[in-house]
C-alpha cells in the first residue's frame, strides 16, 4: 500500500495525475494533494497523492532508496 | 498448489521418475538417457511485449529440457482453442511457435487440435512435451551440489511476470512497455555444458516463485546453506522500478529465459564467460555460494549489509503468467 | 550504517543489563526494519519491538466477521485492500467466501470500488475500510464522490482507527515497557509529527519521527537512544521531507468532514475510547452496517494464538507456540502471519533462522 518512493508527475487529468518511474505509468488521485502539478515529486499510498516533496528532497529520498536496493535514482532527479 | 499435487494428483502415479521432481524426466532407452518434459500453458493476456503464448509454450519446455543437460529435439503441441477466437491472432501464435522452434534447434513433430464453446479456454491454451537426448557430459542432480560451489544467474530476473502483470485488466490505472524476457536457453546452456561439462552440479529456470523459488528450492533439497548476495542479483532498472510500484520484489517474480546455475568453484569463471559470450547471457554473475553448513536455508546479505532469509514466495499465488 | 552502529551500540553501553526497548508502530517500519537486517545491527542492548501498526492485524474479528458475512451475501460485492483477503474469522476468510462464489474484488484504490459501483448498478458494493489515518482520507474522498455522483449503491464497512490511542494506551499499560517509540512515517505525513506531542509532554516518552529506508530507521534508533541518555524526552522529526508539524490540511479537513472520532474495538487491545474513525451522522447512510442492519459480534482469537501479545510487544513471534508450525504463512492461523505487514510473517520471512541458530549455538 505505501510507495515510499517519491514519483514525478507527467500529466493531470482533473483531479487524476499520471505518474512515470520508469517505463511504468500509474494513476494517482490527487483530491487530497489539490496544488500538485506537472513535474512535481509526490508520495503515493493506496493510489492517493498523500504529500508534494520538493526536488532536493525527492533526490535525498531517491539516494537512501538507492543504498538499500530499491533502484537507480531517476534520471530527472541526477542534476548536471 | 504445492498441496493439490502432493496429495492428490502425484500420489496414484508414484514412480522414480516422477518422484525425482526434476524439470524433466530422464529416461532410460536401449543404452541411451532420454529426457522427457511436459507443460501447460494459460497465460493471460495471450500476447504481451516481449513475446506471447506460443512462444512461452515452446521456450517453456525446452527450457525444461536444456537444464537437465539433454539437447532438446522433439516437441508436441498440444491446442484447446476457445470458439470465436481471432483467426490472425492464432496465426500470430503460430508463427511465433515456429520460430521460437527454429531459433531452439527443435522440430514439433506431432500435436492435436480442439475447439471449445465460446467461454471456455480464455482464448486458447497450450500444452507442449518435449523430448531430448541427454548430453554425455552432463551429470546434473540436486545430490551434485557442494559446499564451495558457485551460484550463478544468466541475467536480470523478474522480467517476464512483471512485463504480463502490468498488461492485465486488473493493473487497472497502469501502463507499461515491460518486455517479457522469455526466450528458449537451449543454445545458451549448450555452451554452458561445453565450457565446463561435469563441473555443473545443478540449473534450473527461475520461473513460478522467481529466483527466489529457485534457490530456496537448492538449499531445501540439497540440505546445504545457500548465501546470496543481494548487490550481486542482476535486475533491470526499469524492473525493479515497476516491481517497487506494484510493491512486489523481482526476486519472487517468474523469469522465462534466464537459468540459475550451480557450478564448481573452479569451473566459475569459464562458466560466466561461456554466459556471456551468448546474446541472452550478456548480463551472467556470480550471486552467491553453497556454504559447509548443513542448514537447508538459502540467506542474503542485504544491501544495506545486514543479513536476512531469503523465503519461497507464497500465499496468493500470482495468477495465470505462464 | 556502520558508525550508527557503532554510535548505538556506545550509547547503549549502560543498558546491557535491562535492555532498551524501542517500539515501532508501523507495518512499513516491521517489513523493512526485518527484510534489511537491521535487527542484526542495534547490538544487545537495544530491541526493537514491533507495536499494533499493521491495520489488519489490529482489526478486532467482528469486523472481520461482518466483512465476510456482507461478501456471503449475494447481492454485494465487497471491496477491499488485497491484505484482508485471508485473515480467518467465525465464518471463513474472503478468499474462501470468494472460492465459494462470493463477489469480493481486490481494489488498490477506494476510488476503485466507487468505480466499480458505477459500473455495477445492480449490485450493492460494499467497501471495507480498513487502515489508519494514511489511508482514511482515500475512504473520505471516495465518500465524497459517490454523494457527487449521487450512487445508490455504495456503502463503507467503517474499520479505520487512529493510531495514537493505542499508543497511549499502551504505555499506560504497567506490563509493557517501552522506552521510545519510532513513529509511522507515512501516518505523519497526514496527521503531522504534533500528533504525538501528548506521549511526550504527557507521558514522557522519547518520540522520533523515521523514514523507511535502513539506514532512516538506524538514525532514529540513535536519536531515541540519546534521549534516553540524556534523560530529556523530545518529540523529533528525522522524516522532514515528507513529514510537517501539523500534516497534509487538505487530508485533515476531508477527515473532519466526513469522520468523527468513535469508540473501536482492537484486537488484543480490546475497545479503546476516541480510537475510531465513525461516518458523521450526514453520512449514516453510506455506513454498511447501517444498510445492512449488521450485528457486530464478539472478538475470538484462535486457540494458541498469541498474535494479541505480539501485537502489544509482550512477546516475540519465535515465541509463539504456533510459529512457524501450524501457522505459517502458507497456512497462517492469526492474521500477524496473514499480513504483508504482520510482524509474524516479517519474522518468519526475514528471521526464521534466528530460533533456529540460536538452538544450535546454546
Amino acid at each position: 500500500m505505501c510507495l515510499a518512493i517519491p514519483v514525478r508527475v507527467e500529466r493531470r487529468e482533473g483531479d487524476e495525475v499520471w505518474v512515470r518511474l520508469g517505463s511504468v505509468r500509474m494513476r494517482v488521485s490527487v483530491v487530497l494533494t489539490p496544488d500538485v502539478g506537472v513535474d512535481d515529486w509526490i508520495l503515493v499510498h493506496a493510489g492517493f497523492a498523500i504529500q508534494r516533496i520538493s526536488e532536493a528532497d525527492a533526490r535525498a529520498t531517491w539516494a537512501l532508496a538507492e543504498a538499500s536496493g530499491l533502484g537507480t535514482t531517476p534520471e530527472e532527479l541526477v542534476g548536471p | 498448489m504445492d498441496e493439490l499435487l502432493e496429495r492428490v494428483v502425484r500420489p496414484p502415479l508414484a514412480n522414480v521418475w516422477l518422484d525425482t521432481l526434476g524439470d524433466s524426466a530422464v529416461l532410460p532407452s536401449a543404452g541411451e538417457h532420454f529426457a522427457f518434459s511436459t507443460d501447460s500453458y494459460v497465460v493471460q493476456p495471450l500476447e504481451f511485449p516481449g513475446g506471447d503464448i506460443g512462444r512461452l509454450a515452446v521456450s517453456g519446455t525446452v527450457n525444461d529440457l536444456a537444464v537437465c543437460g539433454a539437447v532438446p529435439r522433439y516437441l508436441s503441441l498440444g491446442l484447446i482453442l476457445e470458439e470465436g477466437l481471432e483467426i490472425a491472432l492464432l496465426e500470430r501464435v503460430m508463427a511465433s511457435v515456429a520460430e521460437t522452434a527454429r531459433e531452439a534447434g527443435v522440430s514439433v513433430v506431432t500435436g492435436d487440435c480442439k475447439v471449445v464453446a465460446r467461454g471456455q479456454a480464455d482464448g486458447m491454451y497450450l500444452n507442449t512435451s518435449g523430448i531430448g537426448a541427454l548430453r554425455a557430459d552432463a551429470d546434473l542432480g540436486m545430490d551434485r551440489v557442494r559446499p564451495g560451489d558457485h551460484v550463478l544467474a544468466s541475467g536480470p530476473v523478474g522480467g517476464h511476470g512483471l512485463a504480463v502483470m502490468l498488461q492485465r485488466e486488473e493493473a487497472f490505472g497502469f501502463e507499461s512497455e515491460l518486455r517479457s524476457d522469455v526466450a528458449p536457453l537451449s543454445g545458451l546452456i549448450g555452451r554452458v555444458l561445453d565450457a565446463c561439462g561435469e563441473d555443473v552440479a545443478f540449473m534450473r529456470d527461475p520461473t513460478r516463485g522467481g529466483l527466489a523459488g529457485v534457490v530456496t528450492d537448492i538449499a531445501f533439497r540439497s540440505g546445504w546453506r545457500l548465501t546470496l548476495d543481494e548487490a550481486c542479483i542482476p535486475v533491470r532498472q526499469e524492473e525493479r522500478y515497476a516491481a517497487d510500484m506494484l510493491g512486489l520484489d523481482p526476486l519472487d517474480v517468474a523469469s522465462e529465459g534466464k537459468v540459475v546455475i550451480v557450478v564448481r568453484a573452479e569451473a566459475s569463471e569459464r562458466a560466466l564467460e561461456a554466459l556471456r559470450a551468448h546474446p541472452l547471457g550478456r548480463e551472467a554473475a556470480r550471486i552467491g555460494v553453497v556454504e559447509d553448513d548443513r542448514d537447508g536455508l538459502c540467506d542474503m546479505i542485504t544491501e544495506a549489509g545486514g543479513r536476512r532469509v531469503l523465503q519461497k514466495p507464497y500465499g496468493e499465488e500470482l495468477p495465470r503468467i505462464c | 550504517m556502520a558508525a550508527l552502529a557503532e554510535e548505538l551500540a556506545e550509547l547503549t553501553v549502560p543498558f546491557r543489563e535491562r535492555t532498551l526497548r524501542f517500539m515501532e508502530v508501523c507495518g512499513t517500519h516491521t517489513v523493512n526494519a526485518c527484510r534489511s537486517g537491521v535487527h542484526g545491527l542495534v547490538g544487545s542492548a537495544v530491541t526493537l519491538i514491533s507495536g499494533p501498526g499493521c491495520p489488519v492485524c489490529v482489526t478486532a474479528q467482528r469486523y472481520i466477521d461482518a466483512a465476510v458475512d456482507l461478501g456471503r451475501d449475494a447481492s454485494v460485492i465487497l471491496a477491499t485492500y488485497g491484505d484482508m483477503l485471508r485473515v480467518t474469522g467465525r465464518n471463513g476468510s474472503l478468499e474462501a467466501a470468494r472460492s465459494e462464489g462470493a463477489s469480493v474484488r481486490v481494489v488498490t484504490s477506494a476510488l476503485e470500488a466507487v468505480r466499480l459501483a458505477e459500473r455495477h448498478p445492480d449490485r450493492q458494493v460494499v467497501f471495507a475500510a480498513v487502515g489508519f489515518e494514511t489511508t482514511a482520507p482515500a475512504t473520505a474522498a471516495a465518500i465524497l464522490e459517490v454523494r457527487k455522483r449521487r450512487l445508490a449503491n455504495f456503502t463503507v464497512l467503517p474499520c479505520h482507527k487512529r493510531i495514537l490511542p493505542a499508543m497511549e494506551a499502551l504505555v499506560s499499560d504497567p506490563e509493557v515497557r517501552i522506552d521510545g517509540f519510532l513513529c509511522p512515517g507515512h501516518v505523519s505525513v497526514v496527521t503531522g509529527s504534533e500528533l504525538y506531542r501528548p506521549l511526550v509532554d504527557g507521558h514522557r516518552i522519547p518520540c522520533v519521527v523515521g523514514g523507511f529506508e535502513p539506514f532512516q530507521i538506524m538514525e532514529a534508533l540513535v536519536h531515541l537512544a540519546r534521549q534516553v541518555v540524556s534523560g530529556a524526552p523530545l518529540l523529533e522529526n528525522l522524516y522532514p521531507q515528507v513529514v510537517t508539524p501539523e500534516g497534509n490540511r487538505v487530508a485533515r479537513a476531508l477527515l473532519e468532514r466526513v469522520f468523527v472520532p468513535g469508540d473501536s474495538a482492537w484486537r488484543a487491545l480490546g475497545v479503546i475510547a476516541g480510537s475510531g474513525l465513525d461516518l458523521r451522522p450526514e453520512y449514516q447512510d453510506l455506513d454498511a452496517v447501517v444498510r445492512f442492519g449488521v450485528t457486530l459480534g464478539e472478538d475470538r482469537d484462535p486457540p494458541g494464538c498469541r498474535c494479541g501479545e505480539v501485537l502489544t510487544g509482550r512477546c516475540r513471534p519465535g515465541d509463539c507456540p504456533l510459529f512457524a508450525k501450524a501457522c505459517t504463512p502458507v497456512r497462517p492461523i492469526g492474521p500477524c502471519m496473514v499480513s504483508s505487514e504482520g510482524a509474524c510473517q516479517a519474522f518468519f520471512r526475514y528471521r526464521r533462522n534466528e530460533r533456529r541458530r540460536e538452538a544450535v549455538v546454546s
